[in-house]
């Protein structure tokens, strides 16, 4: 009898842990998120939350970088890329278990073009003035049409969290794999599964496999490191490659190394004729000898071997051959040569007079690079930069800033001779450059905002970008893509140094990781992360 | 305690010694990148080791040394001579001089010298040498670290102005310039010294902190500063003691400075 009980009373117990699924994950967000509102989301904080708890219509696999259905089981574009028609998911609910139809769907669609509400998100949206018009044609059908054709349409929804017209909850009601369930500003986020997510296994069995997510608000990478191998946080999405050692020394099998990201670090040099620096300069930073030979002249491997300690690779140019579709693969690394950089340098007249280099006109050339105080791995890239460049005569200032002056100087009073920043590339192909790559951009660092393009290059990228955007034939798209790369490499406004590689660290005991080098490089499949072994397995 | 002062001295006059000699005892250039060696442990050829770099550490923190060491002093002579100039006057004058410039020193004590300094190091043109840069930045620390200093010299030239040998100098008929020169400013000595004492491991620690916030010397100049940067991050701090000698140098160096004031100010 008393065994019996016993029996029972484990019974119960192994019930109860078997509903208790797949625990809790638990890592850091490195801000509080300003907002909950998809639509409203700009911070890496919000965009973050909003992976893990939005519904989307279309998603980007990260890892094979392919659009995959989601909410959305089809969709059709108009011949004049300005429609699309989504064929939506039946009988899904919100997190609060309100229905989700159409009409949620033109809901958030007009909530994202409002021009009242700033939308971020909605500005990819934005190729020209005028009023969306979306067309309910069905609970579950819905025609969308934008004032003007809409380059890589479908794949823009891969940032469309979709919102409940009726729930009483808001935006707090999601279509995602959790819910935001608690919130304390500056100490943690919790989420929970969402009962109502509607995606299933392989073997039928509900996703996600994880009961809860604790994101702890924590800025310090170092104790965020520390926790981790503590084993109080499960995971840290992105890590440099002093902290990838550590946690491959420390914790075997944590360390992942995805490959060469997005993520390119790049100098510019000033080019803008309203900047105050001599008119000599400007003319050595207009010349594309000059530029050219400097990208020759750095030695870019010593800097991934050392600065990234070998999770690096000398950049190729403007796009990694991450992007597997929009990299032009005929492009290839320009190797170390400071010989041919004399060479290039000789043909605009500079020479070597007592191992310095002297311009045509006798002045010694000198410049500074600016870039962010505190940024250890750009420092360091720019003291490599200063050693190579001086072995053909060059005088490298470097200049580190806090982080208002140095924006002040690169937009505003252009106070500046060269500048070396990084940038984050969170989408893939030309949409997110066009801001960058127009010579009327404001982002046009080297040069911006120009009211007619300076140069002939300039002019032929305008002309191919603009050509691009609004072309629906990805080969077409693809043709004028790399032929502005081509370009870039050719003029070298940006002189790419190195695209740092996509560095993670995850506990050995969390399962189906999957690393890849868009962002999210750990979670991108947080639906299907776990913790014990029995989810995990197909 | 006189031993304690000599052991002061002694690690004083040692470092600053290695510092001054640093281009006959560095076995490399400071600059110089080594990039086949990079982070290597101490050996015959690199005594300290190699930064990430590739850098001969032991060179780089011989002339780090002469640089935080040589300029700090400095410094702080330029704030004890204005703390003593301004701090004297004001004491010695009374008045609405006093009033005028006690309220000053307050203005430059409130004002948050870490932004003043962000923001002068911003205002700088960007081709400056790093030796120029890392002497402007000195120098603006000894204009900044008068205040405190004016205070206490206003109070003791105050109290000396008003005292009896004063008065009795006066009735002898003793000029004020003598009197100022010849009776007050001997007295106001030990208190000018003990500023100076004590601003030079203030300055030595505020060029520390301006490094490692990335705003102190520029590459590839050491100082102490620069190569306390080193020490950031976990990484850093295991498994390589020899990373810790600028932390002990800057250690030594300072507690040796307090041993040298507190002797100072110890009656004898």
């Amino acid at each position: 009898m008393r065994s019996g009980a016993i029996w029972f009373a484990l019974l119960l117990l192994t019930t109860a842990a078997g509903a208790q699924g797949g625990g809790q994950l638990r890592f850091c967000l490195h801000s509080d998120p300003k907002t909950f509102d998809p639509v409203l989301v700009e911070d890496d904080a919000s965009e973050r939350v909003r992976y893990m708890t939005g519904g989307f219509l279309t998603r980007v696999n990260r890892l094979t970088q392919e659009l995959e259905p989601e909410l959305a089981t089809s969709w059709k574009l108009s011949k004049d890329g300005r429609t699309i028609s989504f064929q939506l998911r039946e009988g899904l609910h919100f997190s609060d278990g309100t229905p989700f139809s159409a009409e949620d769907v033109a809901y958030t669609l007009q909530r994202l073009m409002d021009p009242n509400l700033h939308s971020p998100t909605g500005d990819a949206f934005r190729s020209a003035d005028g009023k969306l018009e979306t067309q309910v044609t069905g609970p579950n059908k819905i025609t969308v049409t934008f004032p003007a054709p809409v380059a890589s349409l479908d794949r823009k929804f891969d940032q469309v969290a979709m919102l409940s017209r009726k729930s009483p909850k808001k935006e707090m009601a999601v279509l995602g794999p959790f819910y935001v369930a608690d919130y304390k500003a500056g100490a943690y986020l919790q989420l929970n599964r969402n009962p109502n997510y509607w995606k299933h296994d392989e073997r039928g069995r509900p996703l996600p496999y994880l009961d809860s997510i604790r994101l702890d608000i924590q800025q310090n990478r170092d104790a965020e490191m520390l926790r981790f191998l503590r084993g109080e946080i499960d995971l840290i999405d992105t890590v440099d490659a002093e902290y990838f050692n550590r946690a491959q020394s420390e914790q075997a099998g944590s360390a992942h190394d995805a490959g060469v990201s997005l993520d390119p670090e790049q100098l510019w040099f000033n080019q803008t004729a309203k900047s105050p620096i001599a008119a000599y300069k400007r003319a050595w930073f207009r010349s594309t000898n000059f530029r050219v030979a400097i990208w020759e002249a750095v030695n870019r491997d010593d800097m991934a071997r050392l600065v990234y300690r070998g999770r690096a690779q000398a950049a190729v140019g403007m796009l990694s051959p991450a992007d597997k579709f929009w990299f032009n693969s005929s492009l290839e690394t320009r190797p170390y040569d400071p010989q041919s950089a004399l060479r290039l340098l000789a043909q605009d007249g500079f020479h070597q007079q007592n191992g310095q280099l002297i311009d045509r006109d006798g002045h010694a050339v000198e410049f500074s690079v600016v870039t962010g105080a505190g940024n250890k791995t750009r420092e360091r890239m720019a003291t490599m930069m200063q050693e190579d460049l001086s072995k053909i005569g060059i005088k490298l200032n470097v200049v580190t800033l806090d982080f208002p002056s140095l924006i002040e100087r690169i937009t505003r009073t252009f106070d500046y001779e060269a500048c070396l920043l990084g940038l984050t590339n969170m989408t893939l192909g030309p949409d997110a450059q066009m801001n960058v790559w127009l010579s009327s951009a404001e982002n046009h660092q080297w040069n911006p905002s120009q009211k007619q393009p300076e140069t002939a290059w300039e002019a032929e990228i305008d002309r191919l970008m603009r050509a691009q955007a609004s072309s629906l034939d990805p080969k077409k798209r693809k043709v004028a893509f790399d032929r502005v790369q081509q370009i870039a490499w050719e003029q070298a406004p940006f002189i790419y140094l190195v695209n740092r590689h996509a560095l993670s660290a995850v506990s050995p005991k969390l399962h189906n990781v999957q690393p890849a080098v868009l962002q999210p490089y750990v979670y991108w499949n947080i639906d299907r992360l776990a913790r014990n072994t029995e989810s995990a397995s197909k | 305690m006189r031993w304690l002062r000599y052991i002061a001295i002694g690690i004083l006059a040692a470092v600053f010694l290695a510092s001054l000699f640093a281009g006959t005892l560095a076995p490399a250039p400071y600059a110089k990148q080594f990039r086949d060696e990079p982070e290597a442990a101490p050996s015959r050829q690199h005594w300290l080791g190699t930064d990430d770099l590739g850098r001969d550490r032991f060179s780089r923190v011989l002339y780090g040394t002469r640089i935080s060491l040589l300029l700090a002093p400095a410094a702080a002579l330029l704030a004890a001579a204005l703390a003593g100039l301004l701090g004297g006057v004001a004491g010695y004058l009374g008045g609405w001089t006093e009033r005028a410039l006690m309220a000053a020193a307050d203005l430059v004590l409130s004002l948050p010298w870490l932004f003043l300094l962000l923001a002068v190091r911003a205002l700088l043109p960007l081709n400056v040498e790093p030796l120029q840069s890392v002497t402007i930045t000195f120098l603006i620390l000894g204009c900044l670290g008068w205040a405190a200093g004016a205070r206490v010299v206003c109070a003791g030239a105050g109290a000396l102005r008003n005292s009896d040998f004063a008065l009795q100098a006066r009735a002898l008929g003793c000029s004020e310039s003598r009197l100022l020169l010849r009776h007050l400013a001997p007295n106001l000595r030990p208190l000018l010294l003990a500023q100076f004492w004590i601003s030079v491991p203030v300055f030595i620690l505020a060029e520390a902190n301006l490094g490692i916030l990335g705003l102190g010397v520029s590459e590839p100049l050491p100082s102490w500063g620069s190569l306390l940067r080193e020490l950031e991050g976990l990484t850093a701090i295991s498994g390589k003691p020899w990373m810790f000698v600028p932390l002990l140098l800057l250690i030594a160096s300072v507690t040796a400075f307090q041993v040298l004031l507190v002797d100072q100010e110890m009656p004898s």
